[in-house]
């Protein structure tokens, strides 16, 4: 009993002690910040790259894939049908996006990845990472009349606003074109006042017009409109384009979806219809200002060209227009800033992988989504034993992304360990306190031990200290941590606020709020290692308390 | 040669201190006894040995060679959970410097060896008990107001009759006491020796008393002397 009354009496003259135990309390503290800050990231970031991935991914090591994924899917199912919930095909090919911004072509490097309409949403998270509602409900590749989200659909709380997405869809398409119509009028106008003043010139000049007039009709119409547009700000350069390309044939402008689809051989309306539609990553079409206002290079309604490469030996590259339907964003910067979507049939079409003489078509790979409770490594033996390993790779989505998680775990020991170290050093600091704590108390332990008291008793008053102590350093630092994780946005807000300066910035980050992931399992391991490091460094006093000689003690002043 | 009715024997007691090769020779063979409800002290100079020997019969120190018996029992070898278990209960020391527990206040350091005995589920049973038997220890020494003040409100008179309560709470079979009076002026010394002396009569409480004052000697029963690390009667 005595214990008990002695360390509470020792504690409330020692509040010294306790400054000892702030740093545990701050380790403690940090090391839950950082532990639920860090399993937020690696969380989202896994969730992202299993939405993206499906559980498993069966491909073939050659770019032209293989034929047939029909009978593939059937012999899938015959290998492992009992776990597996849905299958899609997908053609993947690297490629170049090509779109136009105040009259420059950029081009990008893209993954450009076919599709199915139907079944791909349901065995990836690709819908959810939809702007339109209504294609997060069901996929479709038809431009839709407005509607798109301007705000993040996936952030809870604050996310990144789209102004610009308002007005995205037809009315933005309808905008465009009429708007490139006055100015085809206005070219067209010009041109032909500046032919009937060379008329009036003389005809030379006839000739020297002409040939060009061959070269017009290969020049689509969106060439030039793209120079028309690029010359807005500069008129006097306009006049050059102006001239170059001038045709001479004024009364009719050549189809420019004549050459885009010929198979449909008919003038196309861009007004009323669209090519084929594609979605790209949001990366790709737009950045995020610094204020979190997301700005748009191109919108839904936009045409971009595409080249890829045929499936051939060796492969040419082909160009086609497309017209965006919807932005994907899996908030994973890399995917976001390289996929882009496309109906497989169509880009299986494209590319020249059907073959003529059997009309079966070849896909790179088959996207495999397992039902709960399945084990994906089980599975993935089993399509590995089935399928020749020197054709078709198979692996689960941690496969695919394997050193990248590992990456992200090894980041967390390492970070771990060394605030685990913080909280050690705070160890020595209770040792050093304790220590003088013993010696000054040593008469007092010298009266205790002559009323009957036995060194484990003595001992026990200070690991009880200790123990104390490191509770109470570290519950300070549990509901310290509990507090800052919970709060973590608000602080960062705070923090911005006052220092000025950006502390997470969302141009960066993809994520829009700071994630966090409170685990109990890793909380618990902080406190007990906390409370074991304060323990730990009070047992020295203690038996250095234990050891002394009562007489000597009594003798102590 | 041990008188049955005697409650403390000691038999041929040495201690010795060494520093470094030098060997001083504190006690050099002790026989000492002291009858159940005796009252003896033991006088000699300073440096002499009292403390020492006192330290000894009180389990704090462990001896060279010889015994010490309680009652029937010799008690210098015995495990040291059984030594503490003495201590607590069948011995009771007073100290020249009170040697009072500065955090606690007179009641709370009157109960101390009890709280040392129970453990804290136990203390709860007979907490009540212990804390009357305390207070009417302290009011029996003129204390009753006191309780609740720590040993820095009290002054040398009040701190030592504090630390005699503290050594009677337990119902020891023998009170040790090391120059009780040593720090205090001559009235109040008497006073504690009154109070010992009283303890003696009424209540048959067995007590050693260590001094080197002569005159305090003489309230004793019986006085010996310690010279040249043996005792001889006085
Ligand atoms: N731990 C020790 N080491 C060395 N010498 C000691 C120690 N304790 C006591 N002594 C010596 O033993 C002698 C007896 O001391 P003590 O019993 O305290 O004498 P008294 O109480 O009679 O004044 C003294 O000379 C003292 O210096
Ligand atoms: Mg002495």
């Amino acid at each position: 009993m005595y214990k008990l009354l002695l360390c509470w009496r020792y504690l409330r003259t020692r509040w010294i002690a306790l400054a000892s135990v702030v740093s545990v309390t701050l380790g403690v503290a940090t090391m839950i910040v950082v532990n639920a800050v860090m399993a937020g990231f690696s969380h989202e970031m896994q969730t992202r790259i299993h939405g993206i991935l499906s559980d498993i991914v069966f491909e073939a090591h050659s770019l032209s894939g293989f034929q047939d994924p029909a009978w593939h899917m059937e012999e899938i199912r015959r290998a492992a049908g009992d776990d597996i919930a849905g299958m899609t095909p997908t053609v993947a090919v690297p490629a170049m996006l090509s779109f136009q911004v105040r009259g420059q072509w950029i081009t990008r490097q893209i993954m450009f990845i076919g599709i199915d309409e139907t079944t791909h949403a349901y065995v990836s998270d690709f819908g959810r990472y939809l702007q339109h509602p209504g294609n997060r409900e069901r996929l479709s590749f038809a431009l839709r009349e407005g509607g798109y989200d301007t705000v993040d659909s996936q952030s809870d709380g604050p996310g990144p606003t789209r102004p610009a997405l308002e007005g995205a869809g037809w009315p933005h398409r309808r905008m465009r074109v009429e708007r490139e119509r006055v100015w085809r009028e206005k070219l067209e106008a010009d041109r032909a006042k500046a032919a009937a003043d060379q008329a009036a010139e003389g005809a030379s000049g006839d000739e020297g017009v002409q040939p060009a007039s061959a070269v017009g009709p290969v020049r689509s119409v969106d060439q030039q409109v793209d120079a028309v547009l690029a010359a807005t700000s500069q008129p006097v350069a306009a006049a050059v384009v102006n001239e170059q390309a001038a045709p001479s044939t004024p009364t009719k402008a050549p189809d420019p979806f004549k050459a885009a689809r010929p198979e449909e051989g008919r003038a196309m309306d861009p007004a009323k219809e669209q090519f084929t539609g594609i979605v790209p990553g949001i990366g790709l079409a737009s950045f995020r200002d610094s204020t979190g206002v997301d700005r748009f290079l191109v919108l839904p309604g936009d045409d971009v060209k595409v080249t890829f490469p045929t499936a051939g030996t060796p492969p040419k590259a082909v160009s086609d227009t497309f017209t965006i339907v919807d932005f994907y964003e899996s908030k994973m910067s890399e995917y976001d800033s390289n996929f882009v979507f496309v109906p497989i049939a169509q880009l299986q079409r494209m590319r020249g992988m059907i073959d003529p003489q059997s009309g079966l078509a070849s896909v790179n790979s088959i996207q495999i989504k397992l039902k709960d409770g399945a084990d994906l490594d089980v599975v993935r033996d089993r399509l590995r034993k089935v399928f020749p390993a020197d054709m078709y790779a198979v692996s689960t989505w941690r496969d695919k992304q394997g050193p990248l998680l590992s990456a992200v775990e090894m980041e967390m020991s390492v970070l771990n360990i060394l605030l685990f170290l913080i909280i050690a050093v705070a160890g020595f600091g209770i040792l050093a306190i304790f220590f003088m704590i013993v010696v000054e108390k040593t008469r007092d332990i010298g009266i205790l031990k002559s009323l009957g008291a036995g060194s484990t008793g003595i001992a026990g008053i200070f690991l009880g200290y200790g123990l104390f102590l490191g509770l109470v350093g570290a519950g300070a630092g549990l509901a310290l941590g509990l507090a800052i994780v919970l709060n973590i946005n608000s602080i960062r807000a705070g923090v911005e606020w006052c220092t000025g300066q950006r502390v997470f910035d969302p141009s960066i980050y993809y994520f829009f709020k700071i994630p966090t992931v409170i685990d109990p399992f890793t909380i618990a391991w902080i406190i007990a290692g906390a409370v074991a490091i304060a323990v730990a460094s009070s047992v020295l006093p203690a038996l250095r308390a234990a050891r002394l000689h009562p007489v000597e003690a009594l003798r102590h002043d | 040669m041990i008188k049955a009715s005697s409650l403390l024997r000691v038999r041929d007691l040495r201690k010795s201190y060494r520093s470094g090769d030098h060997r001083l020779d504190v006690l050099r063979g002790v026989d000492f006894d002291l009858a159940t409800g005796e009252f003896v002290s033991v006088v000699g100079q300073s440096g002499s040995g009292k403390s020492t020997l006192l330290h000894l019969m009180g389990l704090l120190d462990a001896a060279d060679s010889g015994e010490i018996a309680l009652g029937d029992t010799r008690i210098d070898r015995l495990p040291s959970a059984r030594r503490d278990r003495l201590r607590n209960s069948a011995i009771g020391m007073v100290f020249q410097a009170y040697h009072l527990l500065p955090e606690l206040d007179a009641l709370e350091n009157v109960l101390a060896p009890l709280m040392v005995r129970h453990g804290v589920i136990e203390w709860l049973r007979v907490r009540r008990e212990a804390r009357a038997r305390a207070a009417d220890l302290l009011t029996r020494f003129g204390l009753g107001g006191r309780l609740h003040h720590k040993p820095r409100q009290l002054s040398g008179g009040e701190m030592q009759r504090v630390a005699i309560a503290r050594a009677l709470v337990t119902q020891p079979r023998v009170l040790l006491a090391d120059e009780p009076t040593g720090n205090l002026d001559e009235a109040t010394g008497g006073e504690i020796l009154d109070t010992l002396c009283e303890l003696n009569r009424a209540d048959g409480l067995s007590i050693v008393l260590v001094t080197h004052d002569a005159a305090i000697a003489r309230r004793a029963d019986r006085i010996v002397r310690l010279a040249a690390g043996r005792v001889e009667a006085a």
